[in-house]
């Protein structure tokens, strides 16, 4: 058999991704990447691409039946004296269509370093909460979620 | 915004660390839904919950899209005297609702 004539070739290759492309676009919006989760991580803090997997505890479930509300808890070993406390945690994600989820602002007047709250997730994925503590280190802990539901998509 | 639900106790022994709940009714729109002719609805969310006691920041929070419709928040604070414990929500409208709850240290 001979081969098809070069141009028809590249003319079939273009059509194809053209077709492809704009299926794609159609059915759901953009959502965000792992280079969109570290550049938001930089976003947070310079040395917070450097934490430190440790002192962090970040609590999701394992599987979560509805998307639209997953329930969230962070807590970080420290004294939270004035000398030793943590002074942000921040929780990102790797497939929303935006990567921060929340920021959040303690102190010495916190008592304890935890927090809780609820978070939509839009597929299953990793989710990172970095911790900045007095003495400027960060640490870090991510958890897997398997969504059944997805949030944010399905309306 | 809705009447916010707070929960937290009304005496504490000073020096006492004390959790408190807070959830507030509000669809947070993400901004990435869309509506039945298909066009985005806009964003719409609380952005920020700041929590006092007599006017000094104890606790705050930057809210995302990603947190869920209804927010609810939960942190601790030290007890270290009575006062007016208040705390404000603040949305992309430029809107903040405030509610104060009387805590009573000894």
């Amino acid at each position: 058999m001979t081969a098809p004539h070069r141009d028809t070739l590249s003319r079939r290759r273009l059509l194809a991704a053209g077709a492809g492309a704009a299926v794609v676009a159609l059915v759901r919006p953009a959502l965000a990447t792992p280079q969109g989760m570290a550049d938001a991580i930089r976003a947070f803090a310079e040395g917070a691409a450097r934490a430190q997997p440790g002192r962090v505890r970040l609590e999701l479930p394992a599987l979560v039946e509805n998307g639209n509300s997953a329930p969230l808890t962070v807590t970080v070993d420290s004294p939270m004296t004035p000398d030793a406390f943590v002074r942000r945690i921040s929780v990102f994600n790797e497939k929303n269509p935006q990567p921060n989820v929340a920021t959040f602002h303690l102190g010495p007047r916190s008592g304890r370093a935890f927090v809780s709250t609820r978070m939509r997730l839009a597929d299953s994925q990793t989710v990172v909460a970095i911790a900045e503590l007095s003495d400027g280190t960060f640490w870090s802990d991510s958890a897997e979620v398997i969504v059944t539901l997805a949030a944010c998509l399905d309306g | 915004m809705a009447r916010p639900r707070i929960n937290v106790p009304s005496t504490a022994r000073r020096g006492e660390i004390v959790e408190i709940k807070t959830l507030i009714a509000h669809p947070m729109e993400t901004g990435f839904r869309p509506d039945e002719s298909g066009r985005l609805r806009p964003r719409d969310i609380i952005h920020t919950f700041v929590c006092t006691l007599n006017g000094e920041e104890v606790f705050r929070a930057e809210l995302f899209p990603a947190i869920a419709a209804n927010p609810f928040i939960a942190f601790t604070m030290v007890a270290t005297e009575s006062g007016d414990l208040a705390f404000h929500w603040t949305d992309d409208r430029g809107a903040t609702q405030t509610e104060t709850v009387r805590i009573t240290v000894t």
